[in-house]
């Protein structure tokens, strides 16, 4: 649904992304991870033919974003970043608009944004002035409006940003049932949110692509897989000391609470240490009341692959 | 066409959605409305040349009003675009940037045309109080209106244009307003320069918007001011459609 080949684009010379090299296929929801910077929204805006590339081809649904341009965009939902929208028009007033803009056919402009303002809850706003809307009801507008011509294509440039924890639930609810029946390329800094929405990932850093897998995959790539938490009464001994005899732990950090000590071990991927850690425990006769795993996210994948000092 | 006409009634409701409309409607009106005044009282107290119709559309208070809307109509077509970003969800639907830029234009243009529908009442009222025409014939009308249509379509590309220019829209309020006043200043260079030869002045008196709408509104249909207008609308518009594409490049 998506081609990019080795798509460049620089500003005043500095490179905003370099030799970008990906596909969606069809049916795919694909997140797009990446720090602020990273070239996401770059790479959006030329999918969704608003700006070209310095070099390389990106088509999608089968046409090239730049010399069929009017082909891709008609087969593209767009949702910009911020969504900037007319503020002086009423909801129903500017989706009527952008559907007869999108080519949406007369007779059935009505039904299409009865069902689109349906979908995104926008129904008990559907006569106000966008400018008086919130925020949240702004981005299902912009989302409204992405899905107005049936696309078979969404790219969503940060759907959830700024909106409250209940809100981004919807979205992401929204976001899975539109993935029955459309391909979806989604921006995104909520990690949660990928790993429960998405069937792949890219993660882009400095106009680089680092990885592009499934999340499952990505997990289980990265160097260190989550860790595992241990409370218990060492008595007399140290603990930190025996505890790092255990092949496959990297460190240990030690708290104290009371006469519990809580240990936090970081350890290797695919290893799982807490057998050895229950039998070193019964040998120095520990009391133990908590011995768990804690599974590594796409939280810890992100942060190793773009900000590998911090690991 | 459908896109274009999609586009353009979007154009023209929305001068209608924002204050601004309103405030230009109120204050031509308003100067209209004494230019008249002004016009038929000093005709009650003194013997002319001409008639009020000529005298409406000649006046100091005509040009005043006339050269100050252009900023004001077209200054926010394009700025506000690129100012709320809302150009952004506008180009990435499918359409082309001719059709963007003559659907601002035509729309300018549309909300300029309503904006002199009521001088027409005045020219009615006139005729009915007094029982005289306030032309010698219909053609006179016909000449007025006509150079209005023809200044309008020239000045409001000349919006456009400072309009694509910038993202602020009170730099391309200010950049058209100088512009405008410049070429209408051109024409008067001639009464300027004294030692100059006649040449010289005929050939900036081809330029000279307060001629044309002089003759225009005796009546007298030239076709030279036609052909000037129309052409320089096209390459100002041309200008646009070029600067308005470059922002891809620019990015």
């Amino acid at each position: 649904m998506i081609k990019v080949e080795n798509l460049t684009k620089r500003y005043a010379g500095q490179p905003a992304i370099q030799d970008l090299n990906f596909e969606v296929g069809k049916g795919e929801i694909m997140g797009f991870l990446g720090p602020n910077g990273a070239g996401k929204t770059t790479t959006m805006r030329i999918l969704a033919s608003f700006m070209p590339p310095t070099s390389g081809r990106a088509s999608v649904a089968g046409y090239d974003v730049f010399e069929q341009s009017l082909q891709a965009r008609a087969h593209l939902g767009y949702m910009p970043e911020n969504v900037p929208l007319y503020t002086d028009m009423r909801v129903t007033e500017y989706l009527d608009y952008r559907a007869a803009l999108k080519g949406v056919h007369h007779r059935r402009v009505r039904e299409r944004v009865g069902d689109v303002k349906e979908l995104c809850g926008l129904k008990e706003v559907e006569h106000k002035v966008i400018g008086t809307l919130s925020k949240g009801y702004r981005q299902r507008v912009g989302l409204a409006d992405a899905l107005l011509h049936e696309p078979d294509l969404l790219i969503l440039d940060e759907p959830t940003i700024g909106l409250d924890p209940n809100q981004i639930r919807q979205v992401r609810e929204l976001i899975k049932n539109l993935g029955k029946q459309h391909t979806i390329l989604l921006s995104t800094h909520i990690l949660p949110e990928v790993e429960m929405t998405c069937s792949r990932v890219i993660i882009i850093h400095k106009g680089r692509i680092e990885a592009c897998d499934t999340p499952e995959n990505l997990l289980g790539k990265i160097r260190q897989a989550g860790g595992v938490v241990l409370e218990a009464k060492v008595g007399t001994d140290d603990g930190a000391e025996q505890l790092t005899k255990i092949s496959g732990i990297r460190d240990v950090i030690v708290d104290a609470d009371g006469d519990w000590k809580i240990f936090s071990l970081r350890v290797e991927s695919g290893v799982d240490i807490r057998e050895a850690i229950f039998r070193l425990a019964t040998e120095r006769h520990w009391t133990v009341r908590e011995l768990t795993q804690r599974r590594a996210t796409l939280e810890d994948v992100f942060v190793e692959l773009t900000h590998p000092d911090v690991v | 066409m459908r896109t274009f006409y999609t586009l353009l009634s979007r154009e023209v409701r929305s001068y209608f959605q924002s204050p601004i409309a309103y405030v230009v409607m109120i204050f031509f009106l308003l100067i209209t409305g004494i230019d008249f005044y002004f016009q038929v009282s000093f005709m009650n107290q003194r013997q002319v040349q001409y008639t009020v119709q000529e005298a409406f559309f000649n006046s100091v208070f005509f040009w005043f009003a006339f050269v100050l809307i252009f900023p004001l109509i077209t200054m926010r077509l394009f700025a506000e675009e690129f100012k709320l970003g809302t150009i952004e969800p506008l180009m990435t639907a499918p359409v082309r940037d001719w059709q963007v830029v003559l659907s601002k234009f035509f729309g300018a243009l549309v909300f300029y045309l309503i904006l002199w529908i009521p001088t027409v009442l005045y020219f009615a009222i006139f005729l009915k109080i007094t029982h005289q025409p306030a032309a010698h014939s219909s053609g006179a009308y016909w000449g007025s209106y006509l150079m209005l249509l023809l200044l309008g379509m020239f000045y409001l590309s000349i919006g456009c244009l400072t309009s694509v220019l910038t993202r602020n829209q009170i730099i391309a309020a200010i950049i058209s307003f100088c512009a405008i006043t410049l070429l209408f200043f051109i024409g008067l260079v001639q009464f300027i320069l004294l030692d100059v030869s006649s040449a010289t002045r005929d050939f900036l008196g081809y330029f000279s918007a307060i001629e044309h709408m002089g003759t225009f509104s005796r009546g007298v249909i030239d076709t030279r001011p036609i052909v000037l207008y129309l052409s320089m609308t096209i390459v100002v518009l041309t200008l646009t459609y070029q600067v308005f594409q470059s922002r891809k490049w620019r990015l």
